[in-house]
């Protein structure tokens, strides 16, 4: 086994073992399941609409996900600033990519078991009738792709600041622009003045179009691509940051 | 052998560490020492290869911080400042993390990280959460990580700092076990310890080496060493201190106290590889005066130290 991949693997260990050991991982799951199923039954009306499929269900997690997201990665690099443990961690021989790629990967594993615990939510449809289960296989996975774009935005923010509600604050933010960046008020405020070019790449920036075609059951290579992009990029981003810290 | 040519380090503005080069050789021991923020821990940080030079580079063993960073931070033990461990791992969980990272798995794994909870004697403490332990262990712990792989260079940022007596004497009996056949770098502003285990001592202050040497050669530095200090009971002090003065071998003689009945004197030597006690005491019994205290001073550390870092910030001032 590679070095690489050992490193990864002991890194990820670690974070989940971290993500376990403190009351962060019970909330999360508990707040992300309640939430979940508010927004499905009571919001989302899913007996009234009597059909049998998650639509009801997948269309809530980019909101859901806006708040619950970066409160799971804001402690990835700020806790280790905060405590001092940045400067073990970075002088033990393990790189960078390893480091981050292992925090990354743990926090998406985390947020994939919550994900994974909302299973009674697909026995009862099937139980009720008979949905297209491809589309439903097709919405978990866009929902695990947008958790990821999330989470790496928020590792990216994380590494900013030793403050963790700062990081916070600032992926939210983040976020939440790229879920707006193709919704009509926000291209509307541009189009009045920006060339259409412009509205163009800023509404290609959002996640939701990407997201809706797959909670329709569409997987298309270009979403992937784009959450793949998206996802290097805010790593990538992560790195040169990290690289190039002043001190702690 | 750790090899430091011209390192550099700047904070936008102001300069941390500015030009140092040394060289440190297997079986010594340095210390760093210095006012706080002179750049002691800043140099270390350089060396671990946490933050990069500015200009100026060091050779690990051969190995380059900047160039092959990897290779030198796998022949480094590092104890960083306050000694940082994750604190919602146990003990033992912790050290299996660093083992791993290391290229320890398993047998050698359970074994080396096994040994070396003995010999940080942390059997006691091996399934505790680390945030659940005093300062003295979370600093064994931290210390215990930067042994775990026997490494051949050893950094330290002040390995005593927060430490009881006890544990200090602890730490440092660890650390002169160690020094035959490593190369150690400490940090320390406690002088005491520079004297316990180190073999040699570099003085910063303002980012700038300002002395290199031996403990002894530092203490030589002081203006006191090697006098003779000596206390006597007397009614007639001005002839005895005529008689002294005849001694050839003084240079110079200052009267630190005198009283109706007593007199005490010290006597700074002309040369300090010259032994002055002999004539002293035996002059003093000559004139016959009681002696109630006589010795031959040891120059002290701390005065060098402050002599030294003040006048090189005077210089900076200027």
């Amino acid at each position: 086994m590679s070095r690489f991949v050992r490193n990864t693997k002991s890194i990820i260990r670690r974070e989940l073992a971290g993500y376990f050991g403190s009351p962060i991982a019970y909330v999360f799951i508990v707040i992300f399941l309640l939430l979940s199923g508010f927004f499905t039954f009571s919001v989302g009306q899913f007996y009234e609409l009597g059909q049998a499929d998650l639509r009801a269900f997948f269309q809530w997690h980019p909101w859901i996900y806006l708040f619950l997201i970066p409160a799971v990665a804001m402690r990835l690099w700020a806790e280790e600033k905060r405590t001092g443990t940045i400067e073990l961690i970075l002088t033990l021989p393990t790189t960078l990519t390893e480091l981050i790629l292992g925090k990354f990967l743990a926090s998406w594993l985390f947020v994939g078991l919550a994900l994974l615990l909302t299973f009674p939510l697909v026995l009862s449809v099937v139980y009720l009738g008979e949905p297209d289960l491809g589309a439903i296989l097709s919405g978990y996975f866009g929902s695990v792709l947008l958790a990821g774009a999330y989470l790496s935005v928020g590792s990216m923010t994380s590494s900013l600041t030793r403050n963790q509600v700062v990081s916070f604050i600032l992926s939210v933010v983040i976020c939440l622009f790229l879920v707006l960046a193709g919704w009509p008020p926000v291209t509307d405020a541009l189009s009045g003045w920006a060339p259409v070019w412009l509205v163009d790449v800023v509404a290609g920036f959002s996640f939701m179009p990407h997201f809706v075609s797959m909670e329709r059951g569409v997987v298309d290579l270009r979403d992937l691509v784009y959450y793949v992009s998206v996802m290097l990029f805010m790593l990538f981003a992560n790195g040169v940051i990290l690289q190039n810290r002043k001190s702690a | 052998m750790i090899k430091a040519t011209h390192l550099s380090k700047s904070f936008g503005k102001k300069v941390a560490v500015d030009n140092i080069s040394f060289m440190v050789e297997r079986g010594e021991v340095l210390g760093f020492l210095g006012p706080n923020a002179a750049g002691k821990s800043t140099t270390m940080r350089m060396l671990t290869g946490f933050l990069p030079p500015t200009s100026g580079t060091a050779l690990i063993g051969g190995e380059d911080i900047v160039e092959g960073s990897l290779a030198a931070r796998r022949k480094i033990g590092y104890l960083p400042e306050n000694a940082p461990v994750y604190p919602d791992m146990t003990v033992l969980g912790f050290l299996d993390f660093v083992a791993e990272i290391r290229g320890f798995s398993g047998a050698e794994k359970k074994r080396t990280v096994g040994e070396t909870i003995e010999r940080c004697f942390l059997s006691g403490v091996r399934f505790q959460t680390i945030n659940t332990l005093s300062k003295g262990f979370k600093q064994r712990v931290c210390f215990a990580q930067s042994i775990l792989h026997d490494p051949e260079y050893l950094i330290m940022d002040e390995p005593t700092d927060g430490l009881d007596p006890n544990q200090k004497h602890e730490v440092r009996g660890m650390i002169r076990e160690m020094a035959r056949e490593k190369t150690i770098i400490l940090s320390t502003h406690i002088l005491e310890e520079v004297d316990a285990v180190c073999t040699r001592a570099i003085i910063i202050a303002d980012g700038r080496i300002v002395a290199d040497d031996t403990p002894e050669g530092l203490r030589a530095r002081s203006p006191v060493q090697g006098a003779v200090h000596f206390t006597v009971h007397t009614g007639e002090g001005e002839s005895l201190l005529q008689e002294l003065q005849k001694i050839p071998s003084i240079r110079s003689l200052e009267v630190l106290g005198k009283t109706q009945s007593e007199l005490t004197v010290r006597l700074h030597p002309k040369d300090i590889g010259a032994p002055l006690v002999n004539d002293v005491s035996a002059r003093l019994g000559q004139e016959g005066g009681q002696v109630t205290s006589l010795f031959v001073e040891e120059g002290r550390l701390d005065d060098v130290f402050r002599a030294i870092t003040a006048s090189a910030s005077k210089k900076e001032q200027e």
